[in-house]
């Protein structure tokens, strides 16, 4: 597969295409917005938690293919997961588009299908695209109330 | 026989051979699968700039107008030459009335800082338009702000050229100044600058201000004859080096500003508690001039005046009708913009079902360097209703190869993106 073919393979295009998770939350217990000033890319999660478990999580907003996939696919990753295990795959996916997860010792079962994201690390302009979403998860995992957007500048 | 004019006879002809030789530039010459579509951001660099750059610091390098030996006598005439070169490429008898800058952004902060400031009260209006690159945008959206005064915004017609009609409406005698572009960056744009200076001398004593960023490069331009107050323009966009450009004023505005950076050069004596300031154009330099660059820009320009800006222009437009033709057969394809003839080499466009930052991943895969983004230009990406569009940008080292990798690369796209069902 050629590094092009690998970016853009069909689980990617897939999600692109048809997002998962897409639209608004009702009754979400915290919301925050992303974006990406250098391309335009913009994205808005929206989570409810169940105590500390992460019950549902959407997002709306438009970008590049890289980045809503992303989106779509963190999604479907983190729900029903516990704060400190999205922190954790959070980390495990981050190390895996900068191109650190072999050194880090994280494996393909850690991260599940978001290991389609892998060549990434050879686009590291696209780094951002890809990390936007999870970066705004983070801020909406956060959110307490009005909280300034989050910029990947 | 009348002989044929030259875009007759060139057409889109897939022959389409570069204006200027590809090994003048080294690193094109370098990179022969490189297709570098991107000079409306920067230019590539011809070895005659290089040459010049090296031949100031091996020759020539002292700090101008302050040693008194023959060295800093020979950086001072270095520097007073090039500002001779490029005053004679824009069409300005008087070359003091040029002021060199570090490029387009710092010289619309100058016009703004040093004549704005001092005439704009509050109350006042200020007029510019959606197809403003920021840098021709935000310094005057922020004067308004500091002084009170009005910004008015020119919209545009459907095919994002400025709207003359509202233009007029738009002036009044409060009117103090009128910013536009030459030339769009975004969409490629040609302002018909006569039109518009017709229109805001018949109606307002407002200052006209060129952003001459992408017309300076791409057009002949006669400052002279063009009736506008101040036209800036940067040096990196036309085959000279980074951090030089400047900015031409009509001598009579010139004498309206007041000096916006204090240090040295720029004052003729120092009291205590006052300064008295040195004449044009130094008035307005303050500090060690970018001599070097200056002489690096002088070559550029005598490289262009080489080429001849018309046939640089025709060149652009022969490449931009070629890949239209080519283009127009592409499922989906959204094109920015006036018809060629009222574009300069800019081609903007949007592909359906495949974001601009993803086309611009897929064509460096093939060597074709392309823009995606808002391009500096939020106002514009609004009004379009995207917010990033693709741009591939033609200069006097572009040729059918360019032209043809480009189209090539972006059917690739479309299969890529076209391979999942829906
Ligand atoms: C139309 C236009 N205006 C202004 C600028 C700013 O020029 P610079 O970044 O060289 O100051 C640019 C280039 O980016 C431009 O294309």
């Amino acid at each position: 597969m050629s590094d092009l073919q690998e970016l853009y393979q069909s689980v990617i295009l897939d999600h692109n295409r048809k997002p998962r998770n897409f639209g608004p939350l009702d009754e979400a217990s915290g919301t925050a917005e992303g974006k990406n000033p250098l391309c335009g890319d913009q994205v808005e999660v929206a989570v409810k938690l169940d105590g500390d478990v992460l019950s549902a999580v959407k997002f709306t907003g438009s970008g590049c293919a890289i980045s809503k996939a992303s989106a779509s696919l963190m999604t479907t990753a983190v729900t029903g997961k516990s704060r400190a295990e999205v922190e954790a795959l959070f980390d495990k996916f981050h190390a895996l588009v900068t191109g650190r997860a072999a050194e880090a010792d994280i494996t393909k079962e850690a991260l599940g299908q978001l290991i389609v994201f892998s060549s990434v690390s050879r686009f590291p302009i696209r780094v951002k695209c890809a990390s936007l979403a999870w970066h705004t998860l983070r801020a909406a995992l956060e959110d307490g109330g009005a909280d300034a957007p989050v910029s990947t500048e | 026989m009348t002989a044929t004019p030259v875009l007759d006879a060139l057409g889109a002809d897939s022959s389409l051979a570069s204006l200027a030789p590809r090994a003048d530039f080294p690193l094109l010459a370098a990179q022969p699968a490189l297709h570098y579509l991107d000079s409306a951001a920067t230019s590539q660099k011809p070895q005659v700039v290089l040459d010049a750059l090296t031949n100031f610091y091996t020759t020539a390098n002292a700090n101008p107008h302050r040693g008194a030996y023959a060295l800093a006598a020979a950086a001072t005439d270095a520097y007073a030459g090039a500002r001779e070169t490029v005053a004679r490429f824009l069409g300005a008898k008087d070359a003091d009335t040029l002021v060199f800058t570090r490029g387009t952004t710092e010289a619309m902060n100058l016009v703004a800082n040093a004549w704005g400031a001092a005439h704009v009260r509050e109350g006042d209006e200020i007029v510019i338009t959606a197809l403003e690159h920021h840098a021709n945008f935000v310094p005057w959206q922020q004067l308004a702000k500091r002084t009170g005064a009005h910004l008015r915004i020119v919209e545009l017609t459907a095919d994002q050229r400025i709207d003359l009609d509202h233009l007029a409406a738009l002036l009044t005698p409060r009117t103090r100044v009128v910013a536009i572009t030459h030339v769009s960056n975004a969409v490629g744009s040609i302002t018909p600058v006569a039109e518009v200076v017709r229109l805001v001398r018949e109606t307002s004593p407002a200052i006209i201000v060129l952003d001459g960023a992408q017309g300076a490069p791409h057009l002949p331009v006669a400052f002279d004859t063009l009736g506008v107050d101040f036209y800036a323009f940067s040096g990196h966009k036309l085959l000279g080096p980074m951090g030089i450009g400047g900015v031409l004023g009509t001598r009579a505005r010139w004498l309206e500003c007041q000096p916006w950076q204090f240090g040295g050069d720029m004052i003729e004596w120092v009291n205590d508690h006052d300064s008295t300031w040195n004449v044009l154009p130094h008035r307005f330099e303050a500090g060690t001039p970018n001599a070097a660059d200056a002489v690096g820009l002088a070559a550029a320009v005598r490289y262009l005046e080489a080429l001849d800006m018309r046939a640089v222009r025709e060149h652009e437009l022969a490449l931009l009708r070629s890949a239209h033709e080519k283009l127009a057969g592409l499922d989906g394809l959204t094109i920015y913009g006036p018809p060629p003839e009222q574009r300069s080499g800019v081609l903007s466009f949007t592909l359906a079902d495949v974001h601009p930052h993803d086309l611009a991943t897929i064509l460096d895969q093939h060597g074709v360097c392309i823009r995606a983004g808002h391009h500096c230009a939020q106002p514009l990406m609004r009004r379009l209703g995207t917010s990033a569009t693709a741009r591939a940008s033609f200069y006097v080292y572009s040729d059918a190869s360019d032209v043809d990798a480009l189209v090539h690369a972006l059917v690739e796209a479309q299969r890529i993106f076209a391979s999942v069902a829906d």
